[in-house]
Order: C-alpha cells, then structure tokens, then sequence
C-alpha cells in the first residue's frame, strides 16, 4: 500500500529539524561565545551537510519506489477547528523531492562558501544561525503536505531572508533594503491567503493532495472560481518571486552578503513562487487565462529585466536583474503548462546562479581586501574598479566563464537544454493560441540580452585593464580554497545539469509525472515534431552565440574608465541605469500617497484630531462639564438637599400609585 | 374603625413634617419635625394593625427605639454643631458644598 512507509522516508522531518537545531545552537553561539568561529562552522556546515545526506536517502527511497501517490507523514494534528483540519505533515513525493535535494545540497556548497567569505565579520555566529534557520524554513516550504504548512515556510524564508538583508543593520541604507523586501513580499503573502481562503471554501480542504483530487470535479474548468484562486495563488508568487510589478524589492536585497544573495535571492527562496505553480499545477492547468496571465507575466518580466541588467554597474545588481529575468523564464515554463520544464530551469538556475553569485562573492572579497589594505574608500562591487581579474582569480574566471555560458544557452551547458525546452513548449503552445507566439519571442529577445550582459559583465570584470588602482593590485588574489571548491563543485553541476532532461530522454520529465499527469490530462499535447525542435535549438543556440559576439563587438573594456571619472549617460541608457524609474514611480504613486495618508489624514487628522480631540480629550471635557453641573448641585445646603429628596420620593410614590 | 380618620391624621401629620424640614432652618426644630414625620409613620403601623395583625405594633416599638438613639445621637451632633460654630441655623453650615 504505502511502499516509502517505513524506509527513510519517514526520517524526511530530520531535514528540518537538523538545520533548526543548528540555528538554535548557533544562536547560542551568538550571544555566548560571538568568538567560536571554528565551533559555529562545524555546526552551521555540519548541520546542513546531514541535512543533505538524509535528503539523498530520502530520493534514493523515492526513487526505488516511485510511488504514483505522494507519501505524506503526518506528524501532528495542528489545526482541528470544525470542518478545517489541518495537519502539521510533511509530503514526500517527487517533486518535493527535487526541490529537497536542490536546497539541501546548494546551500550545503554556500554554508562552505561562506565560511570564508564571512570569515572576519563579526556577527559570523548570528550570520550562520539566520542562515540555518532559512534552510529548515525553506525545507518546510518544499515538504508542505499543505498550503498552510507551506505558508509556514513560506513566511519563514521571508524573515530570514529581511534577517539576512539587513544583516549589515549598522548602515540605514541596507536596514531599508530588508525592510522594503519584508514590505512588498506582504503584498504577495496577501494574495496567497485570500487563494487559501477560497480553495477551502470551495473545495473543504487544504491539503494538497485533497485539494488537487477534487479540484477537477468540484470546480468549472476555466471558470472564474479556479481562475480566481490561480491568480491569488500566483500574486504570492509574484511577490515571492520578483515578477512585474512586485520585482522591485529583489535589486535592493543584493545589500545583504554575497552568499546570501546567492542563496536566498538567487537559487531557492526566490525560486519558491515556481515551485507554488507547479505544485498547484492541477489549479492552473484548469485555467487557461490564468496560466496565460502567468506565463505573459513571465515573458515580460524576462525581457524587462534583462534590458535593465544591461546597464548596471554593480557586479550583484546585473546578476539581481538577471535573477529577476530567468525566474520570469520560470513562469513562462510553469505558465505554459510545461511544469517540468520549468522545474528544470529552476534546478540548473540554481546551479549557474548560485554560481555567478559565489563568484561574484569572490571577485568583491578579493577586491574589499585589497581596499582594506590600502584603507581606500572605493566601491568593491562596481565593475568599473575591476578589469582584468583573470590574472588574478584564475579559479573565480573560469567557472564563472562556465555558468555565463550556461545562462546564455550554449550547448551543452545545463541553461541551454532548460530555456530551450521552456521556449521549445511556448512555441509549441503558440499553435494553439497565437498569444504564446508572442511569448516565445518575448524569452527569445531576453535571451539575446541575457548572452549580452552576461558576457558586458565578464568582460568588464576579468578583462581588458585592471582598474582597482595601483596601490592595490599587488593584494589580488584568489580566494581562499574554501570559496574557491564550492564554485568548482558547482561549475561541474552546471556543466553536468543538462543531462537531467535531455530533449527526447526526459529523464526529469518523466520523473514529475505522477505529480503533473492530472494536469497533462487537462492540456492539449502540443510536442512539436523533430524537424521543428531542432531548429528551435539551433535558434536558440545561436541566439545566445549572437549576443556573447554582439557583446565582445560593442564592449570596450579597454576604454572603460573607475566611476569617479565616467561621463554621465544620456537618452535611453540614462533610464536603463536608472532602472526605468520605476522605484521613483512606486515612490510617486504608491509610497508618497501612502505616507501622505498616513502623516497627515492618519496621524494628524485622525488620531491627533479625531481620536485624540474628539474622543480622548473630548470625553475628559464632557466628564469634566458634567462634574461642574454635578457640583453646582451640591450647594451643602441640607434644605436643598432634602427639597431634592422629597421630590424624588414624591416622584416614585407617583409612579406608584399611577 | 377609625381607619379612615386614623389615616387622614398620620398624613396631615407627616406632611407636616415634610413641610418643617423643608421650610425651617433651626436645626432642632428640623429634628423635632422629623420626630413628628416618624410618630406619624408610627400612626399608620397602629390604626393599620387592626386589619394586618400585630406586626405593625411591634414595629411601633422598633420605631420607637430608634429615634431615641437617633435623638440621642442627632443632639449630640446639633450640640457639637453649636460649640464650633456657635449657632444652629442650617443655612450657615454647609461645609458639603460643591
């Protein structure tokens, strides 16, 4: 009946509890003993790494059963109310899974990352604790057996990651950047509850496993009611997920530390929106404006924020739009009803973005350092004071050369295969509805400028002149070997990746379809033939060639000058530096109305002038006046008094002999 | 028997009472008036007594012995009254005011 009960399956909540133990003594740590880097190491690395290796057994259990129904292991009841029965109960099946092995093993190679990276700071205990306490949030999020638990997690990676945001609280700047994350993912994490609100109004359940087996009986197909929630569900992951309009907060996260952008802002958290739709894939795959909202909003996202990242100079601020872009990939994948291509896309991102950002890590460490030494103040994330790093981070160059072309999508890297096999399926959708014809052009043009900036960025930051400045090149140096093997372990990954969904093999493919086959009942099948495939990726592949070879025409990094001397930019590069101002316009029509409300209808008017005149002081005065007119009865005349008395006595033996 | 009259009496006699306390100010008289309110209630117990039972007798004397504590104490305060303020006039003493 249950083939995983009993094999180490059942062991799946150890993958939670492991990291959550280690936030717990690292938090100790922090407060005890803020000095016991080599103790907070061993923990924070150790307790992640365990929580790997139980993940791996976890899939190997999975895998030798393949089981067609999720193993669900429910550990307590958590909210009985009436009709609302929720358990607190982790879902093993075999998308969970992926996400699991993805998690663990990342942010295992990113804790060994930041051993290093974080090695002087001195917050590095309460750095490891956050940092631990997201992996267990973020395992809750992917094992959810149910909306409400995942929510759990869902909020939880969303502290973690304002905690790690603003982990540098000292400087305002950085302290606003997670407060502005917390704010806007609220936004998000107002839809998802109104979609949970109505999923158990209408179906009586929120597990999911109840809720996607009655979900095709109980609901219209293309209805308003599926529609509605679809689209509640994917606000959240519009917030969660950096989309259009809510992506703004994610450039702004890229002010916590570089692993931590990596981690949390590049391979997993972010990534936790796409993991939402493909798990409610049964929910999207029923509505097809809904699925098309998403997969529109992702093809818009991709090219917007490709077209921004071509003009940025902070080394994280490219790689934060590129991040924002390649989720929108994501979205055209799980929006066009290819939920494992998707998912795909999100695995091998996580490996060349974790990798670019570990890489990135390593290029400002370096450059911090050697500024440190000199004690000159200059920007150690501005590519305009790199230049010709390669010399000097041999390691760092060639496998962020990896993962650049892998994000381009040259053949055989793993980004080639996953963003051919999303655009492969919009195009093929696009028979259907013409709409998805605009789609696929959409992440066609994106990926044009994503082999452009990727390439700007290298160049700019490993060639051509060295521009750190004279007195600090003689401190260039690689990293030390525990930043530079997790980059190494993760090259491999990228190089290695593809080989997860080969087209026509379809190992990941074939691996989701007990989790996507109630959706696939519900789409046209839409493969296209062998003749059109291949030329789709041979477009694509040239598509990336092209825009790796506009870059290396168009670029000089020769003429590139440090940000102190550059000449202002002009026209439509001016408002691509300035990100089309769209945080102006936020700040415009949305943060300045809001504040003006707040200060001066809220504060001012209502509760300085309503609540507290009216109401507080106000009712002092009546109190006040009514003690006078009391008090002007109180002549100390006793005649007065007894006048009183016997009117009222007269007045009663009225009322009593009426 | 005797009811009526009976009755008739006990309410002249309380509101005149009433009408001492209300319009006079020497406060011995105030108190002499209250007496008279009380002995009028003390009336209506007896004349009723003939119909409702001897309760209302009884009652009498209840009545009976507290006004004379009240006397006893009322006087005692009339006489602390004087010695501080030298006078008894109502109208002079009204330290309760507002």
């Amino acid at each position: 009946m249950r083939p995983l009960a009993g094999s180490a399956a059942d062991w799946v909540g150890l993958t939670i509890l492991l990291p959550f133990a280690g936030f717990l003594v690292n938090g100790a740590l922090a407060f005890l003993a803020p000095r016991a880097r080599r103790a907070v190491s061993v923990v924070g690395v150790g307790s992640v790494a365990a929580a790997f290796a139980v993940a791996v057994a976890v899939w190997s259990a999975v895998a030798g059963a393949h089981p067609a129904e999720p193993y669900v292991r429910t550990l307590w009841s958590w909210i009985p109310v009436g009709d609302l029965q929720v358990n607190a109960a982790l879902q093993v099946d075999q998308l969970s899974v992926v996400m699991l092995l993805v998690v663990t093993g990342v942010s295992s190679l990113i804790h060994v990352f930041s051993i290093g990276y974080m090695r002087d700071d001195p917050g590095y205990a309460r750095y490891f604790a956050y940092l631990n306490l997201f992996v267990a949030f973020m395992v809750v999020l992917v094992l959810g057996a149910s909306f409400p638990v995942m929510f759990i997690g869902w909020e939880g990676v969303g502290l973690c990651s304002y905690l790690l945001i603003g982990f540098w609280f000292e400087e305002k700047e950085k302290a606003d950047a997670g407060f502005k994350a917390f704010l806007v993912n609220r936004i998000g994490d107002f839809g998802f509850l109104v979609a949970m609100f109505l999923i158990f109004s209408h179906l009586g359940s929120l597990d999911f496993r109840e809720v996607f087996a009655r979900a095709p009986q109980a609901l219209v197909p293309g209805g308003g009611t599926v529609t509605a929630i679809a689209l509640f569900l994917f606000m959240g992951c519009v917030g969660k997920s950096a989309q259009i309009p809510l992506y703004v907060w994610l450039p702004d996260a890229m002010a916590g530390p570089t692993p931590v952008s990596a981690l949390i802002h590049a391979a997993t958290m972010v990534t936790a929106g796409v993991y939402l739709v493909a798990r409610s894939n049964v929910l999207f795959a029923m509505s097809p404006t809904a699925s098309a909202i998403v997969a529109g909003v992702g093809a818009l996202t991709a090219l917007f924020a490709a077209t921004i990242g071509l003009k940025q100079w902070d080394i994280k601020k490219v790689l934060a739009y590129s991040t924002v872009s390649q989720l929108g990939y994501m979205f055209v994948g799980v929006g066009v009803g290819a939920y494992a291509a998707g998912i795909f896309h999100l695995v091998t991102h996580a490996f060349f973005k974790a990798l670019l950002f570990l890489g990135a890590g390593s290029v400002i460490h370096v450059l911090h350092r050697a500024y440190h030494h000199t004690h000159r103040e200059a920007d150690a994330q501005d590519m305009r004071n790199m230049g010709g790093l390669m010399a000097y981070l041999p390691w760092t160059s060639r496998v962020m050369w990896v993962a650049t072309l892998a994000i381009a999508g040259i053949p055989p890297l793993a980004g080639f295969f996953s963003k051919d096999e999303i655009l492969g399926a919009a195009f093929a959708r696009g028979a259907a509805a013409p709409f998805y014809y605009v789609v696929w052009l959409f992440g066609l043009a994106a990926a044009l400028l994503t082999a452009f900036y990727m390439t700007r960025l290298m160049l700019y930051t490993f060639h051509g002149p060295n521009r750190t400045g004279d007195l600090e090149r003689p401190h260039l140096a690689e990293a030390p070997w525990v930043m530079t093997w997790p980059l190494v372990v993760l090259a491999a990954l990228t190089v290695l990746g593809g080989a997860l969904n080969l087209p026509h093999v379809g190992t990941l493919h074939r691996w989701l379809e007990p989790v996507t086959e109630r959706s696939a009942a519900l789409l046209p099948n839409l493969a296209p033939s062998t003749g059109l495939e291949v030329t789709l990726m041979l477009l694509a592949a040239a598509i990336g060639v092209g825009g790796i070879w506009l870059a290396t025409r168009m670029l000089k990094p020769a003429s590139l000058t440090t940000p102190e001397r550059a000449p202002a930019e002009t026209g439509f590069a001016k408002l691509l530096l300035e990100k089309y101002r769209v945080d102006e316009l936020y700040a415009a029509v949305i943060v300045r109305p809001v504040v003006w409300l707040s200060r001066v209808v809220l504060w001012k008017g209502l509760d300085a002038g309503v609540i507290d005149t009216a109401g507080v002081n106000g009712s002092a005065a009546v109190a006040r006046g009514l003690g006078w007119i009391g008090s002007r009865l109180q002549t100390g005349q006793v005649g007065t008094y007894v006048f009183f008395f016997v009117v009222g006595a007269l007045a009663v033996l009225a009322a009593l002999l009426r | 028997m005797l009811l009526g009259p009976s009755l008739a009496v006990s309410a002249i006699l309380f509101s005149l009472g009433v009408v001492g306390v209300l319009l006079r100010r020497n406060a011995i008289v105030i108190f002499m008036c209250i007496e008279l309110m009380l002995n009028a209630v003390n009336l209506t117990f007896v004349a009723l007594s003939q119909r409702l039972g001897l309760d209302g007798q009884v009652f009498v004397f209840f009545v009976m012995t507290v006004a004379a504590a009240e006397a006893a104490v009322g006087l005692a305060i009339v006489i602390a009254v004087y010695r501080h303020r030298d006078t008894v006039n109502l109208q002079n003493i009204n330290l309760l005011r507002g």
